[in-house]
């Protein structure tokens, strides 16, 4: 049975910063189980995202897209996206809006509502740990999700937007 | 086959437009054009950065766990490093020859790597340009653009790459991250449920892989004059070739030859490939460049990838992919065809041929057997080869008495086509660009002749606002004077 829920976690774990979205979603498969919430999300990890996700969209109700950002204002940021064809000039790695375009263009129809959680990372160089900001940034990051996920509700995730931990107790 | 235009006789004098990171590349790459007041080309460089970081990260690990690590080399390829690190492995645990069940679960988990990669790198990177032209709209210059003027190929390419991604997950274990393949054999078979799943979609994709080949043959052949000449230049060529010169992806011996078609070396045992093989260090370039030792490097380098094993191979073993293999080579009137565009026509191929072999293999029972793991003698030292997609790839590894990776040498397909893509790039530039004002849609053929390589770069750091393309116009002075972003 497909989950109501699908949550993309996009990042190489060996490239310091850019491992923000797998950790985040190792946390997250952990705490799902020990609430008993599973069912109610598909978790989905990769390297980075692509065409292919767009299947991933099918029989949603909502989606979520978490990766580490360059340029994001620290600690991070909770927005909901459109599908777009202008955000990106690269194929090999689509951005999330990318991934919406691909899937109206596929099925004919619109993608389920979707969000990006996008957390400030500092450094992505080859064989380094996380930062000890973007570990500050991802512990207050993951506050938020666990917010998001015990109410996978539209109108409740867009109270959200623009959350940051001191009100991501409204959601 | 000279170094014409590597380097300018008073580059301090000259404009630079650098093109930083080259879109829709993987990874960081840079190309910096050093131009005259007059737009005149003086000097083409291709710069890839940061890949020999990953030989120190694997030294000091136990081996065992370096087939895993090395998929994070690469984002698009993973399975390729999987594979070639475990092959090097084998023969450090003394695995001379796998279980039958072994080699074909690794021969299919690679064909569904080949499949994926090929449909990935021509519906989605390629096919932009190929279908609008490289001077077309840039919005709709990309995948996205693709799927709103052929909604059916641009689906058709999701579902190639999903279907190889598939045999991927239920080999590997997983889609990315896979664990399946270990020194000595595997530690997972086939299911029959497994099996009956990815029987269900096989015709399909032998298929539409047949159309994409016919698509993209059509395509070359309807523009001959763009096709056959675009960032043109001559080389020799490399690649494994399996039992009876077979196009193997999988295990074969080296074969080269000149870009007469004249054989360099054939059947090297390519645990000898430091006899043949020789990297040089240049100093304005992180990435080293190789080539044949008996040619020296001015006339050693060569080209590796779908071009080059289409061609150096004597025959392919699957009847559709045969057919195809035929036509082009008539097509190519005899000689070797050398023209960068035609690793489109040829990859098509390789992904049909691929798409063949996962369907031959899923009819043998071997994939269910549970025979999975040898071993022998402990050794030291191993090589492993594979055809990647981009081309040959090469593990070297020892280690000591505690089983720790004390040296690691790598020589991945972006690397063995390091030359060649500096020479396209240098034609396009000088066709293209010189004596002419510098255009986003002029800049885009420099990219293109780099796409037809698929390089991979620094691979997989993918984080959002990370890869921006930036092209700089700096004056003899050092000053930027023109500017241009996307991100």
């Amino acid at each position: 049975m497909t989950a109501p829920l699908v949550v993309f976690a996009v990042g190489n774990p060996s490239r310091g910063d850019d491992a923000i979205g797998p950790v985040i979603c190792g946390r997250l498969a952990k705490w799902l189980e020990n609430e008993k919430l599973g069912e109610l999300v598909d978790l989905i990890e990769d390297f980075q995202l692509n065409i292919e996700h767009a299947l991933d969209l099918q029989g949603r109700e909502l989606a979520l897209f978490i990766d580490a950002g360059e340029t994001t204002p620290a600690p991070f940021i909770f927005e909901q996206i459109s599908p777009s064809t202008a955000t990106s000039h690269t194929t090999h790695a689509l951005p999330p809006q990318g991934v919406l375009q691909v899937y109206r263009q596929m099925e004919g129809c619109e993608p389920p509502p979707a969000f990006v959680l996008c957390v400030r990372g500092e450094k992505f160089e080859l064989g380094k740990p996380l930062t000890t900001a973007a570990e500050s940034h991802a512990a207050l990051a993951f506050e938020l999700l666990m917010s998001l996920c015990r109410k996978p509700a539209l109108a409740d995730w867009r109270r959200g937007v623009n959350s940051t931990l001191s009100d991501s107790s409204s959601i | 086959m000279t170094y014409q235009l590597e380097t300018a006789q008073h580059p301090e004098k000259l404009r630079r437009v650098a093109i930083d990171p080259v879109s829709r590349v993987e990874g960081h790459g840079k190309v910096t054009i050093l131009l005259d007041d007059q737009n005149k080309v003086h000097q083409v460089r291709l710069h890839i950065v940061e890949f020999r970081g990953f030989e120190k990260f694997i030294q000091g690990r136990p081996y065992w766990e370096v087939p895993v690590m090395v998929q994070r080399l690469c984002g698009i390829c993973p399975v390729s490093h999987h594979l070639a690190a475990s092959k090097a492995l084998d023969v450090i645990v003394g695995a001379k020859r796998l279980t039958p069940t072994a080699e074909k679960l690794r021969r299919l988990m690679h064909y569904g790597q080949m499949l994926q990669s090929h449909a990935l790198h021509f519906f989605h990177l390629c096919s932009p340009d190929l279908l609008f032209g490289f001077d077309s709209d840039i919005t709709k210059r990309n995948i996205v653009g693709v799927a709103a003027a052929h909604p059916e190929i641009a689906r058709r390419g999701v579902l190639l790459r999903k279907f190889g991604q598939e045999v991927i997950r239920v080999t590997a274990g997983k889609r990315v991250h896979g664990t399946g393949s270990v020194p000595g054999g595997v530690n997972k078979a086939l299911t029959i449920a497994e099996r009956d799943e990815l029987l269900k979609d096989i015709y399909h994709i032998v298929s539409w892989s047949r159309d994409a080949v016919h698509l993209i043959q059509k395509v070359h052949t309807q523009d001959p004059g763009l096709y056959n000449s675009f960032g043109i230049f001559r080389s020799n060529f490399m690649s494994i070739v399996g039992h009876n010169g077979d196009l193997d992806f999988y295990h074969g011996t080296l074969r080269a030859r000149d870009d007469n078609g004249k054989l360099i070396f054939d059947d090297v045992d390519y645990q000898q490939y430091d006899k043949y093989i020789e990297e040089e260090v240049r100093p304005w370039s992180y990435m080293k460049f190789p080539y044949f030792k008996s040619l020296g490097r001015e006339q050693g380098w060569y080209k590796v990838g779908p071009l080059a094993r289409v061609q150096n191979c004597d025959q392919i073993s699957t009847p559709f992919a045969e057919h195809e293999r035929k036509e082009f080579v008539d097509y190519a009137g005899g000689s070797p065809m050398h023209a960068p565009l035609a690793y489109h026509w040829t990859r098509m191929i390789e992904m049909l041929h691929a798409a063949e072999v996962i369907k031959d293999l899923l009819h043998d029972d071997d994939l269910l057997g549970d025979n999975l793991m040898v071993e022998g003698e402990r050794r030291m030292e191993g090589v492993g080869v594979i055809e990647a997609p981009r081309g040959t790839l090469f593990h070297h590894y020892r280690v000591d008495d505690d089983d720790l990776i004390t040296m690691a040498n790598l020589i991945v397909s972006t690397t063995n086509n390091n030359q060649a893509m500096n020479e396209a790039v240098r034609h396009v530039a000088r066709r293209y660009l010189h004596g002419r004002e510098v255009t986003e849609g002029l800049l885009n053929h420099i990219e293109v002749a780099i796409r037809a390589f698929d390089p991979c770069l620094s691979c997989a750091t993918h984080a959002l606002g990370k890869m921006p393309l930036a092209v700089e116009l700096v004056d003899p002075e050092g000053q930027v004077i023109h500017a241009l972003s996307r991100a």
